[in-house]
């Protein structure tokens, strides 16, 4: 690959909105004139939709529906809509294991995402992956992955393929804060910049890794650790969708032109525990500082705030769309009670792409 | 036949494959522009360009992790380790990512990748970089496991691992790079040899040696010295690990009714342990004495001559072993 002007523009980019720091640039702060009243009120549908369809898998885990691990993202609507949302159906969408949001987002339909979360068989995943599994590769959603991490090396590879049959895709990779202190994800910026690939690491830096304060595991600020090997890093505020879609637009047709790989923190917050089986506060977080984040910062509130006050939305439409979205949630939760559970015959399916010449797996079928 | 060496029948499988079909191409450490730690793909830089055989830096678990995002998204990747004791590195991509994509996404994503470069003892390498891989990545269920002895097998089975929809580790012989053989002109056609079919080295009618890889040839020059004691040695090597060839591995032992597993490995769960298991739960009755194992000793590998000679398998202990299944003093 050339050693390109794409590179070059993007270092000067860089240092044209970067400060001494190396914050990259701010969002764009740009407002709600950027976007119509009917695309304004997608935003809220689908910000209202997922946190109605969480809340759904809250409860059905609560009563034994949903098994194993279960982490919801709700707080963090934003960073999956504003990140998703400006993309093409052709782009690529990679995360962790926080992934019923971004599937949704991505165009997974809400009843086979919660048949998955069920483990039946209308799940997305055939029931075999999970929760932290959702897959969806007509939508090019290319799954929940569960090492921490460990996504961000896969992410690269589609950057690879991108880039390899000369498309001009991009591919989006969510991960959390703690995942930056992985060698997985350090090795793969490395080579995303030397190749100079079409991927924007989203950092979700909802200040907690599972109960760990982000800045007890590092010593600089989340934003930092991106820097170091030439791929231009930036700051929005994960909690304002208007912000957050503005700036990922930009910045995903500047990829598409040739920017190359980008790192973007996104500042967001964590309503619920880590997963389902950890308190929401307690030793790690105050009950306090949750409920005023809760109040202050949620994106769904904040988005009401401006669309009301700018006048762009009634009391009567919002409970209109609230209404419409919770329909669509207990529609999925009885997608998924009506779905079967996989066969016995499934245990032994999708291990290997091909059975062997006598119709069996593993050495040879004998632990059938 | 024309005679070549095991390097030169990796490289033109990697050559013909790449010829064939524009998905496929190489990473690794030192491939492209230093023509391959063990020169293995020597001339492919020129032939193919620096977008197909790509130098990446050291980063195994990256540079193999990136090779499963390109598989996932429909290229066919082939990781080269420069030997696989630097792929432990890389084993959360190969057993958390690579091996269970197919079954946790309900298959709508298969993995068709190659992770090759040498295992096994080398000489005076010491215990990092002289120890045999194989167990570590034939355990989890979802990737294949393919480990050539001769050069026409190296050449014919990389050529079907590369076809190949799911992920396969290629262990070549860390000390066979230049082993000479027989292996089919490529201008009498496409040689290619399926997965999961071993093959019979050597027919014979009192003993088998079962094994695998590097191993191989070891058998062989034990069968020609107990030969000459009138011990007619049969020498299966199984060639895949998995899938395993289980059907001949019960026709040697009905055959011969004794068996030795030969192996580099070490013994604590190694492959002879899965061999023996199958021997003993299918063909019992057709045993005529217990099968033995000779293996690694179950230490890491000792740097000094005397002590690394100690270590690994040798013709004495295979002939030992055998003359204990054949109740020969």
């Amino acid at each position: 690959m050339p050693e390109t002007e794409t590179k070059k523009k993007a270092k000067d980019e860089e240092k044209a909105n970067g400060d001494a720091n190396g914050q990259g640039k701010e969002g764009s702060g740009e407002g709600l004139e950027r976007f119509d009243r009917e695309q304004l009120h997608h935003f809220m549908r689908e910000m209202l939709l997922y946190r109605r369809f969480e809340e759904k898998a809250e409860e059905a885990y609560a009563i034994g529906k949903i098994g194993g691990f279960c982490h919801l993202h709700i707080g963090q609507e934003a960073v999956a809509l504003g990140f998703i949302g400006p993309l093409r159906d052709e782009d690529y969408v990679i995360t962790a294991y926080r992934d019923h949001t971004q599937a949704l987002a991505k165009g997974l339909e809400p009843g086979p995402v919660m048949a998955e979360l069920f483990g039946r068989d209308g799940g997305v995943s055939r029931g075999k992956g999970g929760s932290m599994h959702i897959f969806g590769v007509e939508q090019r959603f290319m799954g929940g992955h569960g090492i921490v991490g460990a996504q961000v090396p896969l992410a690269a590879g589609m950057g690879w393929s991108i880039k390899y049959r000369e498309e001009d895709h991009v591919c989006v990779c969510f991960l959390g804060d703690a995942a930056v202190n992985q060698g997985a994800f350090h090795e793969a910026m490395n080579m995303s910049a030397v190749w100079e690939l079409p991927v924007i690491y989203v950092v979700e830096n909802n200040e907690y890794g599972m109960g760990t304060a982000i800045e007890r595991v590092s010593a600089v600020p989340i934003v930092e650790r991106g820097e170091g090997y030439g791929v231009p890093t930036h700051t929005v505020n994960g909690q304002d969708i208007i912000e957050t879609w503005s700036f990922v637009e930009d910045l995903v047709q500047e990829v598409r032109d040739g920017a190359g790989p980008q790192y973007v923190e996104a500042r967001t917050y964590r309503f619920k525990g880590h997963s389902m089986s950890d308190p929401v506060s307690g030793t790690y977080r105050s009950k306090d500082e949750v409920e005023e984040k809760k109040e202050k910062e949620d994106p769904i509130t904040v988005l009401r705030e401006r669309l009301f006050e700018a006048e762009l939305m009634s009391q009567d439409e919002l409970e209109a769309l609230d209404e419409e979205v919770r329909k669509v949630a207990d529609e999925a939760v009885e997608f998924a009670e009506d779905s079967p559970f996989p066969s016995d015959e499934e245990l032994y399916t999708h291990v290997y792409a091909e059975l062997n010449e006598h119709g069996r797996l593993f050495l040879d079928g004998r632990d059938r | 036949m024309p005679e070549i060496t095991y390097r030169e029948a990796l490289n033109q499988a990697l050559a013909e494959e790449m010829e064939r079909d524009d998905s496929v191409f190489l990473l690794g450490e030192e491939v492209a522009e230093y023509d391959g730690a063990y020169k293995v793909s020597k001339g492919l830089l020129d032939q193919f360009g620096p977008q197909r055989v790509v130098d990446t830096p050291i980063s195994e678990l990256g540079f193999a992790g990136l090779g499963v995002g390109a598989a996932m998204t429909g290229l066919r990747p082939i990781v080269e380790f420069m030997t696989f004791n630097f792929s432990i590195l890389a084993l959360d991509q190969v057993i958390n990512s690579a091996a269970k994509m197919y079954y946790m996404s309900g298959g709508q994503i298969s993995l068709p990748m190659v992770f090759r470069g040498p295992t096994g003892a080398a000489l005076q390498l010491s215990a990092q970089h002289s120890q045999a891989c194989e167990t570590w990545y034939v355990h989890a269920p979802g990737i294949k496991l393919v480990t050539p002895g001769t050069p026409a097998d190296a050449k014919g089975l990389l050529k079907a691992s590369i076809r190949d929809d799911d992920p396969v580790a290629f262990m070549e012989g860390e000390l066979l790079y230049n082993l000479k053989g027989e292996v089919p002109d490529p201008e009498d056609g496409d040689f290619v040899i399926p997965l999961g079919k071993a093959e019979v080295k050597r027919e014979g009618a009192d003993v088998s040696i079962i094994t695998h890889g590097k191993m191989v040839n070891l058998a062989m020059q034990v069968a020609g010295k107990l030969e000459k004691e009138d011990v007619d040695v049969e020498v299966l090597d199984l060639r895949t690990l998995r899938p395993l060839d289980v059907e001949a591995i019960l026709a040697t032992v009905r055959k011969t009714n004794r068996a030795v597993y030969l192996e580099e490995g070490w013994p604590y769960v190694g492959i002879g342990s899965q061999i023996v298991t199958t021997i003993q739960e299918e063909a019992f009755d057709y045993l005529d004495a217990p099968v033995l194992r000779v293996t690694q000793a179950d230490v890491p590998m000792p740097y000094a001559k005397n002590l690394e000679k100690l270590a690994k398998p040798d013709a004495d202990r295979v002939v030992a072993a055998c003359n204990r299944v054949l109740y020969r003093d």
